[in-house]
């Protein structure tokens, strides 16, 4: 019995890492929105690491906040230690990554979100989709009410149909014993989504008070902390940080593993769903790297008002007379006391060739899903489908064109189109090598790239955005000035050089040509360059990074410009590939079942060859 | 709409590999009502003991077979022959190919042997016309058939039906794999670096990127026996004017093709020739005699034998030996300080002024010099000169070993630019860039040789970092 009804233009089911961001930009965007949540208090939680950033996934973060998420922001408040990860290593994969006050960090993010206009947030499970006419309508709850809405988005993540597992105790919860959605999968069937099963898990978190730190080593923050959000100022956040501290796994910890092995419900088959092999859990890792003689353990703070201590590295779904024994092997673990298990869960979720590039449905106009519910993993992966299913749930009420980027504009791209064509066995985890054209879609440069999609939807003020139009326009005129600006053979020039410990120079070059000697970077070049210009730091960052690795850029320049051709064949929405003379049968199956947008995205479907491609084109051309 | 009875009617029949020389097979296709009753008359399948004439008349359409060419009783081919029965065919006719061992030789000798059993020679795109007048595709179809060829071609590459193409392979897969893990290992430890590391990796990298090099180089240098076996030695004749350089290509292929007078620089322009010496094949080119040429239009040919000697297998130097050397032999001979250089001491029923010694001193020491004595006048010295040749390419250079690969033009192509990516990694290495970069181009390293191993890359990198590298998190 419906005894609600009230009608919002956006919903938003879930309010995880996707639903949040999910919810901010249609709100944002001037939608009326509501977003469902479990629980009010687990708003924006991580359950499992307690960082933000990485590898690859500090470039997510750096994307999410051009486009004018509030990720980056919310973590600039709450962090507790920074680090830049492979600093030594090419500008490329420079990463960003920090340790959350987790508590403070879903904390911080309810705030934004409660004041947030044309936001309401409801403590509520939904449980039916609403579907007229083949087009969403809104949702109901499973109090009876409904909801009518214009677009839906899912951000369910691990919610739904959840199960936790260690040993043979098994519980029909979410993560953290949370409640699990244990409805809505039922309605997305009936609506003709197709379901799988997927799994992950996360190791245990301990008291602070039982390990030894004496027998570990200590893991300092970065001295200088470089702020995630663009609009971050660099000197307010330079603060005291947490240390984390680095043990390691040993033969007898391993034993023990060996062991007891029959006893994991993974190997015992009690769990179904499949795990992602990057996050393998230590019985996994001692399986299959049976040679590896130890483990790095990771024990990071959970935040500062918590002694509890997570074990990175150590994600486990043994029972717990196991974990207890495992973990008292390790050196600084040996009285180790246990807060809470470490445990696998299982959860409903999709496979994302349902969606088109936007994130809609392909086969429900107006629905649309982000996050981990669309088979990745990751808070980053969450946030960056969460921010692009939310502009485009908005774009799609205001009959505006939805946002999408391709693999040459932006790791989000990279993320979302492999999402929508390939059928991934496992949870999707980003990774800098799954990025064609890396060297272009830098986290240094994610304002430069990304601010002007921000700035269209209205995510990004228009002083914000004058600045990003205005750090373009000085990196280029620097660097046109140092490909001018000539040095002589002066006695001042080549006490430099050697003192840097590069070749004098016998006749003149101009600064740019310095710049690209492996032991010289811009900044080391000003004694010798009098009229340089008093530029900010991020804009000395681009011009230095612009002309040291100009040889690598263009030629990823000229990689896209191929790229863009194919990307920019469409492929129009009905094509019969029935009627395709001389595809293979495989090829057609392939392509009725992705319904590729574009040559580009067909071409990367695996199953169509080049000389499907080809039939294809010559198809096309002759409509 | 254009009938097909307004055409001429009829069997056609042409090379459809396009250019021949950058295949590995080559494609010899008929189309046409007559198609499969001539492919009957010069076409024995192996499992026929005696030839019906009827085989494939009563084969079933679109199979595969496998058997030779005869012409007149004389096998010219082992082949591998198509069999697509109208309608279901690219001209809608019925259409036979023949796929042989690539070469123009071959090829031709099968076209003709077509030709001589009822084809006639197709006109420049009639196939795709048949096609599409037949209705099989609209004109912009038509157009965009180029492409298609050259998708099949390789799909047909990667069904690996030629056995020396799977013997590369094999080869080259090892290497690949050796790429990948590289790539793979540098990319977990990008992606977790708190628990993969690179110490001292760069340096192994380069030793296994060197021997890599090394392998490859074989298989390029490969390429030019390969090229020798199936399409001739590039045999270039130089010499200053009137030494005897015409005479000699006329006492090679014993027909008077290039003009032979006394007056010096007859020859202006290249003359090419193609001949049979033993179980050689010689691509005889006759160049405009090296001086500097007064005459503009000499002085293109000159370029153009200078070109031409650069990319020669062999050269021919004829040497007048009853006149001095002078500056212009100076210039041959710095011309060919690298090359296989026969030099021909022409004129030898004259007084020889010119000694073998001479000639010794001023070419390169390390380049082995063979010199032969000859007369074109009194058609001495010939005999010994093709002993030469023979001693050189079949005896010597061209011992067939096991473990030699022929390589075509496709896959030289992959492997010089598998070489070029590895030498920017290096370079990198070089100018102390750090691992990242390096990936870039071993990845476009490991991809260009997917192409000689029919590969994609798809995911490879990612499964091979999850399967080789234990992550952290």
């Amino acid at each position: 019995m419906a005894y609600v009804e009230e009608n919002y233009d956006v919903v938003i089911i879930g309010l995880g890492h996707a639903g949040c961001e999910a919810a901010l930009a249609a709100a944002r965007m001037g939608l009326d929105t509501i977003a469902f949540t479990i629980s009010n208090d687990s708003i924006a939680m991580m359950p499992c690491n307690p960082n933000i950033g990485g590898s690859s996934k500090g470039h997510l973060v750096r994307e999410v906040d051009a486009l004018g998420g509030e990720m980056g922001k919310n973590i600039d408040k709450t962090f507790i230690q920074s680090k830049m990860l492979n600093s030594s290593k090419g500008p490329a994969v420079h990463s960003l990554r920090a340790q959350a006050d987790k508590q403070d960090y879903s904390r911080s993010m309810r705030q934004v979100l409660e004041n947030t206009e044309h936001l309401t947030l409801r403590q509520q499970e939904v449980s039916d989709l609403l579907v007229e006419d083949g087009k969403i309508a809104g949702v109901k709850t499973v109090s009876g009410a409904t909801y009518h809405a214009k677009a839906v988005v899912i951000c369910t993540g691990t919610y739904l149909k959840a199960r936790c597992i260690y040993g043979e105790v098994s519980n029909y919860t979410g993560p953290n014993g949370l409640m699990a959605a244990n409805h809505l999968t039922q309605s997305l069937i009936d609506h003709g989504i197709e379901i799988r099963r997927f799994k992950t898990g996360t190791p245990a978190r301990v008291d602070k008070r039982s390990i030894d730190f004496s027998k570990m080593e200590e893991q300092f923050g970065d001295e200088r902390i470089v702020p995630f959000s663009f609009s971050t100022d660099p000197d307010a956040i330079q603060k005291e940080q947490v240390s984390c501290w680095l043990t390691y796994t040993n033969e007898e910890t391993h034993k023990i593993i060996r062991d007891n092995i029959d006893r994991s419900p993974l190997f015992s088959g009690q769990i179904h769903g499949v795990g992602p092999r990057y996050c393998p859990s230590i019985e996994d890792k001692v399986v299959r790297f049976a040679d590896k003689e130890r483990h790095q353990v990771f024990v990071e703070p959970e935040g500062l008002y918590t002694n509890e201590m997570y074990l990175g590295g150590m994600s486990s779904s043994l029972p717990e007379d196991v974990q207890y024994a495992m973990y008292h092997t390790v050196p600084g673990l040996e009285h180790v006391k246990i807060v809470r298990n470490a445990y696998a869960i299982e959860y409903d979720c999709i496979s994302a060739i349902q969606l088109k590039s936007s994130l809609e449905f392909k086969k429900i106009p107006g629905l649309f899903a982000g996050g981990q519910f669309n088979g990745s993993s990751g808070y980053e992966e969450a946030a960056a489908q969460g921010i692009v299913a939310g502009i485009n749930a908005a774009c799609y009420c205001k009959g505006m064109d939805p946002l999408v980027m391709d693999r040459s504009e932006s790791y989000i791209g990279v993320l979302i189109d492999d999402l929508v064509t390939k059928e991934s066995t496992e949870p999707y985890r980003m990774m800098t090598s799954r990025a064609e054209y890396r060297l272009l879609l830098r986290q240094d440069n994610a304002d430069l790239r990304l601010s002007h999609y921000g700035h269209h939807y209205g995510l990004v003020s228009d002083e914000q955005y004058a600045r990003v139009v205005e750090k373009e326009r000085l990196v280029k005129e620097e660097v046109e000035r140092l490909e001018t600006v000539t040095v002589g053979t002066s006695k001042k020039v080549n006490d430099l050089l050697e003192s840097l410990g590069t070749t004098p120079l016998n006749s003149g070059a101009t600064l740019a040509e310095l710049i690209r000697r492996p032991e010289i970077t811009y900044d080391m070049l000003a004694p010798i360059d009098p009229h340089r210009p008093d530029l900010r730091m991020d804009v000395a960052e681009q011009v230095n990074i612009f002309i040291k690795y100009e040889g690598y850029i263009d030629r990823q320049l000229k990689q896209v410009e191929h790229f863009k051709k194919l990307e920019n064949r469409r492929i129009p929405d009905h094509i019969n590939y029935q009627e395709i003379q001389g595809l293979r049968k495989e090829a057609r199956d392939k392509l009725i079942k992705f319904a590729p947008a574009s040559i580009g995205q067909a071409s990367r479907i695996s199953g169509v060859s080049p000389a499907d491609i080809s039939v294809l084109l010559v198809y096309l051309e002759s409509k | 709409m254009l009938q097909y009875s307004e055409l001429e009617a009829g069997t056609i029949a042409a090379i459809s590999t396009g250019n021949v020389t950058n295949a590995g097979i080559s494609i010899v296709r008929m189309s046409g009502p007559e198609a499969i009753a001539i492919a009957d008359r010069i076409f024995v399948s192996v499992h026929e003991k005696t030839p019906s004439g009827e085989y494939l008349a009563n084969a079933n359409s679109h199979t595969i077979h496998y058997g030779h060419i005869y012409s007149h009783g004389t096998l010219v081919d082992e082949v591998l022959l198509m069999l697509m029965k109208a309608p279901n065919t690219y001209t809608r006719e019925d259409v036979v190919e023949i796929n042989c061992h690539g070469g123009m030789l071959v090829t031709r000798a099968i076209l003709e042997t077509c030709y001589e059993y009822g084809a006639r020679p197709a006109e420049a795109g009639e196939f795709t016309k048949r096609a599409f007048l037949n209705g099989r595709m609209d004109l912009s179809q038509a157009e965009a058939v180029i492409d298609l060829i050259e998708a099949k071609n390789q799909i047909f590459m990667k069904a690996s039906l030629n056995q020396l193409e799977g013997k590369l392979s094999s080869q080259i897969a090892p290497i690949r794999e050796s790429l990948l893990n590289d790539c793979a290992h540098i990319e977990a430890a990008l992606d977790d670096p708190e628990h993969i590391d690179l110490e001292g990796f760069s340096t192994d990298l380069k030793n296994r990127l060197y021997a890599i090099l090394e392998n490859l180089q074989r298989y390029i240098d490969s390429f030019s026996s390969g090229k020798i076996v199936r399409e001739g030695i590039r045999t270039v004749i130089l010499g200053k004017p009137n030494a005897g350089k015409s005479s000699l290509l006329n006492a090679l292929s014993r027909c008077d093709r290039a003009i032979v007078t006394d007056i010096p620089g007859t020859t202006r322009d290249t003359i090419e020739e193609q001949i049979r010496l033993k179980d050689m094949l010689l691509n005889l080119v006759d160049t405009a005699g090296i001086r500097d040429a007064s005459d503009q239009v000499e002085s293109i040919g000159v370029d153009k034998s200078l070109k031409c000697a650069e990319d020669a297998d062999l050269i021919l130097y004829v040497v007048d030996c009853s006149t001095p050397l002078d500056a212009n032999d100076s210039k041959i001979m710095d011309l060919i300080r690298d090359k296989n250089v026969i030099v021909i001491l022409n004129k030898s029923d004259l007084d020889e002024v010119v000694t073998e010694e001479d000639l010794f001193s001023r070419l390169s020491p390390t380049n082995q010099v063979r010199m032969i004595h000859t007369s074109m006048v009194k058609e001495e010295g010939l005999e010994l000169l093709e002993e030469t040749l023979y001693d050189l390419y079949v005896k010597g250079r061209l011992v067939v070993s096991d473990d030699l690969v022929l390589v075509n033009d496709r896959q030289k192509n992959a492997l010089v630019s598998c070489v070029h990516s590895i030498e920017q990694v290096l370079q990198s290495i070089e100018l102390g860039l750090s691992e990242d970069f390096y990936t870039i181009d071993l990845m476009n390293a490991y991809a260009f040789l997917g192409r000689i191993t029919g590969d994609e890359v798809e995911d490879d990198l990612a499964n091979q970092i999850f399967e080789k590298f234990c992550m952290g998190k």
